[in-house]
């Protein structure tokens, strides 16, 4: 015992000699605590915009693709892929309410990212504005539902698909609060 | 009840190993069931109109049971880009980190560089930070006209997701003998529509701020990315 002690102490010296010599050269510039250490790269592994775009419009296949594509480069990779998915969903597209046909549509959505107005309502689609913004008690399934199979009549009561563009779940389970976080607290 | 709303949390687990889920939540095999995994960005004006709100979920259908165990994780960026020129190219970029129960956060400020790969910018950038909410009542910090939030939140995303693989999946899925060919009508139990999403919680980072500080244009485009150290 008492020499495994003269042994350890012995060690403990010879590691300290030995870190004071290695770190008399790489210890010059400020030193000290600075709080928590951000340093390093992160590297991509998710992304969204759109609510359901890659859920709905991306092959299995390419979903971690287009989750590392950056949106600029996402219409020239997966605007096609997109026009095809839409017409194997709904092989009678012809236009949407919107009165956008399938390559104008899907042109649309490949670059996955939410335009938010800086100078009015905020809305995913309210009756007027659309792609205006999300906010939390927007039916966005309903209006991509409705954009994917409800033909160009589907706002003023003639929709194709009548059973496909509502999931009749119209809100949240939580009522939302008027107030920052303005998400409701958790169950 | 309580017992049902776990159940469908576990089956909606299940299920999400055949099938992506909306609206993001396990939308790729590399992030399913993963703490980079986002599953809904939300961006509308504040309740001061000044002011405009982004907000990033992640790691969802989180039960109730689990929501306290829950937490961020320290080697994932959640980073709002923002493009204010309509390229599609961030111009700027609001970075969200935890580290030892606080949520720290870096900008608006241009990226160092766009693409997928971003260093924090903690040398440079605005610096705030908030104290991640473990319970129900929101920690929130406000500073310079900046408020930030982190911790659970009930999932604010509603679907009948279980009638929608029934739909898109060939074949009578519910047993009915029949394939599903529409939604099912609003009401309460068997045969009736029902949010896959209710009783389930995710983790929520929410940032308040100026207009002025985003754009000064019409409008922006957002969106949010995940990135893990390397």
């Amino acid at each position: 015992m008492k020499f495994n002690n003269i042994k350890l102490t012995a060690i403990a010296l010879l590691v300290s000699f030995t870190a004071f010599n290695c770190s008399s050269d790489d210890d010059n510039g400020p030193t000290g605590p600075t709080g928590p250490n951000f340093t390093g790269t992160f590297a991509q592994q998710d992304q969204m915009g759109r609510p359901a775009i890659n859920t709905v419009f991306v092959d299995m296949a390419d979903k971690n693709m287009f989750n590392t594509t950056i949106p600029s480069n996402q219409g020239a990779a997966f605007q096609t892929k997109f026009e095809a998915k839409l017409l194997a969903l709904n092989p009678g597209y012809t236009t949407n309410a919107l009165t956008w046909d399938a390559a104008t549509f899907t042109g649309a959505l490949a670059t996955d990212v939410l335009t938010v107005s800086l100078n009015g309502t905020t809305t995913f689609f309210d009756g007027t504005n659309v792609l205006t913004g999300r906010a939390l008690a927007d039916d966005v399934i309903n209006v991509e539902l409705t954009l994917i199979f409800g033909g160009p009549d589907a706002l003023t009561g003639n929709p194709t698909n009548p059973g496909l563009i509502n999931d009749n779940v119209d809100g949240n389970d939580k009522p939302f609060l008027s107030t920052f976080p303005y998400l409701a607290s958790p169950w | 009840m309580k017992k049902s709303k776990i159940l469908i949390g576990a089956a909606i687990l299940t299920i999400a190993g055949f099938f992506a889920i909306a609206a993001d939540h396990i939308d790729a095999p590399a992030v399913a069931g993963g703490t980079s995994d986002i599953t809904d960005i939300y961006a509308f004006e504040g309740q001061n109109t000044d002011n405009i709100v982004f907000v990033a979920n992640v790691q969802g259908l989180i039960t109730p049971a689990n929501t306290a165990s829950a937490a961020f994780d320290e080697n994932v960026l959640v980073e709002f880009n923002i493009d204010n020129d309509g390229d599609a190219v961030a111009d700027l970029v609001i970075q969200a980190i935890p580290r030892d129960g606080v949520m720290y956060f870096f900008g608006p400020i241009a990226p160092s560089q766009s693409g997928l790969n971003s260093t924090i910018l903690a040398d440079t950038a605005i610096r705030n930070e908030v104290q991640i909410t473990t319970g129900g009542s929101a920690i929130v910090e406000t500073n310079n006209g900046m408020s930030f939030f982190a911790g659970p939140r009930d999932d604010p995303f509603f679907m009948d997701f279980f009638r929608y693989v029934d739909i898109v999946t060939p074949g009578d899925d519910d047993g009915d003998g029949e394939e599903e060919t529409a939604f099912l009508p609003a009401g309460t139990g068997d045969g009736f529509a029902s949010d896959s999403f209710a009783g389930t919680n995710v983790l929520s980072i929410v940032v308040e701020l100026p207009k002025s500080m985003v754009g000064n244009g019409d409008s922006v485009n957002i969106w949010v990315e995940t990135k893990r150290k390397q």
